[in-house]
């Protein structure tokens, strides 16, 4: 079979399992909807926050970016997964004892205060769209190089799925069909990076084999791709060429921004009890390190089969995937010196270079590369499908909660029915689609670059506010509202003035100290602790009642104290 | 306490010593250990320290008597 009917074929039986999932546990109640029922398995549960968590950025385009960027590509591996330690720690036990539905819900009743309440929800909203985008164009990608329909076409193709399964299952339905994404896309990910690891190396473990000898040339695979590099003209790839101040920056804002995303939070709130909010961001995990420890090494495979298949070919003679790719407009050749052949060359060397590949489509083209069997292609398509629709759902589910529960309920028209409020979350919930649909169609940038950008303007939102509201009696609703405004502020005027108004400034120089857009989240943060703590000196004591409530939250249960052990 | 070994490890070994740690290479292995620390092993310590917290809160909670049957 051809890879094209492989992929229609893999892609429609997982469709068919998501939509299959999705009507099987439909939503009855808000409950279900908004938290499905709180009666969710810790496993499960982080199975499904895996999936919700690891988007089409992780999936499509990280292990891209560690390809080009070597060393530097550290920052999202560790930015994505230590997040998951402060999540653990610092905030998921206490946020599912307090109980709320939602962020919003939480920085609203925390803080007395319905414009606080509103400040996050809109906040909350930002985050996920920024996000959301990111993952539409990463649906977009897959389906118009895998299905050869128009980008336009994959998007609404994709929408539709997210809008059946969201709308009709709300929470309850997002977890179970999220917990069968997973199943898709760690599968879809690790398959070809054993056969990768196999052919290269002959070490099944992919973790361990990109540390192994290379059967080419019987050096270590790492020393050989340095030595390519070298003679090429980039810079070493075990070495970076960030500042270590930015390196460091980014890595914060993407830790933080973790601990801070409301459809990641949400999550915990869906689990039985306190103990088991714990466990299953240890799952959860569990679950995410499996494929972040593969992908940096997808990265070296990736990079040392592109070097060899392309530099100095000529260009008559490229191989297959190599036009195909060119035909979606995310490869492109330009023979600059006119000697017909493929210059693939680095800022340090002597030639030009002339060959122009986008991050997003390494781990997609990755198997045709390497030359494997055409059903891995199709698997691979299939799973970063999986890996961007299920977070987008998740978002979608954040925004929609945020307007019927945050918006609506709590704020607007509190005397709405059970009912009324169900049809409200699910009316928005698609509003939301056709917007995220929209920016699919428009999108502001690569995949993991958009993503990151979320994570900085969570980071600097929601972050400190949360921390503070569960482990600062003092702080106020003026500190809080302050804290969160400024926060986003300074962040999403930074990213705007280098990515959107003056990209031609967007480089080191113009930067402050050095701080790319992506790491200004984690300025952003400091700055809204910094105000939020100010400024709740200042202001009158927050009442008693809510002083009792965050008493209440640190205790497991009622009785005994110590519980800051390990803070 | 086990904030400190999250920092030591992503921040620390991961970034600001990566330099000292390149020039060890992980034995039996081609990775420098700076590298495989911020690529691979911060992970790993990641996975680690949620399930040492895990572990060390459940015997707290056991301690206190505290059941939680059908919380909230």
């Amino acid at each position: 079979m051809s890879v094209q009917s492989w992929t229609f074929l893999l892609v429609a039986a997982s469709f068919t399992l998501y939509i299959g999932i999705a009507v099987w546990s439909r939503a009855t109640s808000t409950k279900d909807f908004y938290v499905a029922g709180t009666g969710v398995s810790p496993l499960a549960n982080g199975m499904a926050t895996a999936a919700d968590w690891m988007s089409a950025a992780s999936f499509i385009s990280m292990a891209g970016l560690i390809s080009f960027m070597g060393y530097d590509g550290a920052v999202y591996l560790m930015g994505w997964t230590g997040g998951y330690v402060l999540l653990a720690l610092l905030l998921a036990p206490y946020l599912r004892k307090f109980g709320a539905f939602t962020v919003p819900d939480f920085v609203g009743d925390r803080y007395y205060s319905q414009t606080a309440r509103i400040v996050a929800v809109v906040c909350a909203i930002f985050v996920s769209f920024t996000y959301v985008s990111g993952q539409m164009r990463g649906v977009g990608v897959v389906f118009s190089r895998f299905l050869e329909v128009d980008v336009n076409v994959g998007v609404y193709i994709g929408m539709a799925i997210v809008f059946f399964y969201a709308v009709l299952g709300g929470m309850k339905g997002i977890t179970y069909t999220q917990v069968a994404q997973y199943c898709v896309l760690i599968f879809a990910y690790l398959v070809p990076a054993i056969f990768l690891s196999l052919l290269i190396t002959g070490n099944p473990v992919p973790q361990l084999g990109f540390g192994d000898v290379d059967q080419a040339s019987g050096i270590s695979l790492l020393e050989r791709l340095n030595g390519l590099h070298q003679e090429l003209g980039f810079s070493e790839y075990t070495s970076g060429t960030k500042s270590r101040l930015d390196v460091f920056f980014i890595t914060a804002a993407l830790m933080v921004g973790t601990a801070g995303l409301p459809h990641v939070i949400i999550r915990f709130y869906t689990v039985p009890r306190v103990r088991d909010a714990r466990l299953s961001v240890g799952w959860a995990l569990v679950f995410i390190a499996l494929l972040y420890t593969t992908a940096p090494a997808v990265a070296v495979f990736a990079r040392t089969n592109l070097i060899n298949s392309v530099s100095e070919v000529p260009y008559a003679q490229v191989p297959e995937w190599f036009t195909t790719w060119e035909g979606t407009g995310l490869l492109s050749f330009e023979d600059l010196n006119g000697d017909g052949r493929i210059q693939f060359v680095g800022p340090d060397a002597s030639t030009a270079n002339e060959l122009t590949v986008d991050n997003d489509i390494i781990v997609l083209a990755n198997p045709e590369i390497a030359g494997l069997p055409n059903w891995v292609i199709g698997l691979v398509a299939a799973g970063g499908l999986a890996a961007a629709l299920s977070t987008a759902a998740g978002l979608l589910l954040v925004v929609s909660s945020a307007v019927s529960h945050d918006l609506l309920k709590r704020s607007i028209m509190p005397e709405i029915t059970e009912r009324g409020e169900l049809i409200a979350a699910r009316i928005s919930a698609g509003a939301a689609v056709l917007v995220a649909g929209y920016l699919g169609i428009n999108p502001p940038g690569f995949v993991a670059q958009v993503v990151a950008f979320a994570f900085g303007l969570a980071a600097a939102s929601f972050f400190p506010v949360i921390i503070l509201g569960i482990f600062s009696k003092r702080t106020t609703r003026e500190g809080a509202i302050l804290g969160m405004v400024a926060g986003i502020t300074l962040t999403a005027a930074y990213i705007a003035y280098f990515t959107l108004i003056h990209p031609e400034l967007n480089n080191a120089d113009n930067w402050w100290f050095g701080i790319s857009p992506q790491g200004i989240g984690t300025v952003g943060m400091l700055l809204n602790f910094a105000i939020t703590l100010t400024v709740s000196r200042f202001t009158p004591e927050p009442p008693p009642e809510v002083q009792q409530l965050v008493e209440m939250i640190r205790v497991p249960k009622g009785a005994g104290a110590a519980h800051e052990i390990s803070t | 306490m086990l904030l400190v070994v999250w920092f030591v490890v992503s921040y620390g070994f991961g970034i600001i010593a990566v330099e000292p740690l390149d020039t060890v290479t992980v034995p039996g292995t081609g990775f420098p250990l700076g590298f495989w620390f911020a690529q691979q092993g911060a992970i790993y310590v990641f996975v680690a320290l949620i399930f040492v917290y895990v572990f060390l809160m459940n015997r707290l909670d056991r301690e206190f008597d505290l059941r939680e049957e059908d919380d909230v």
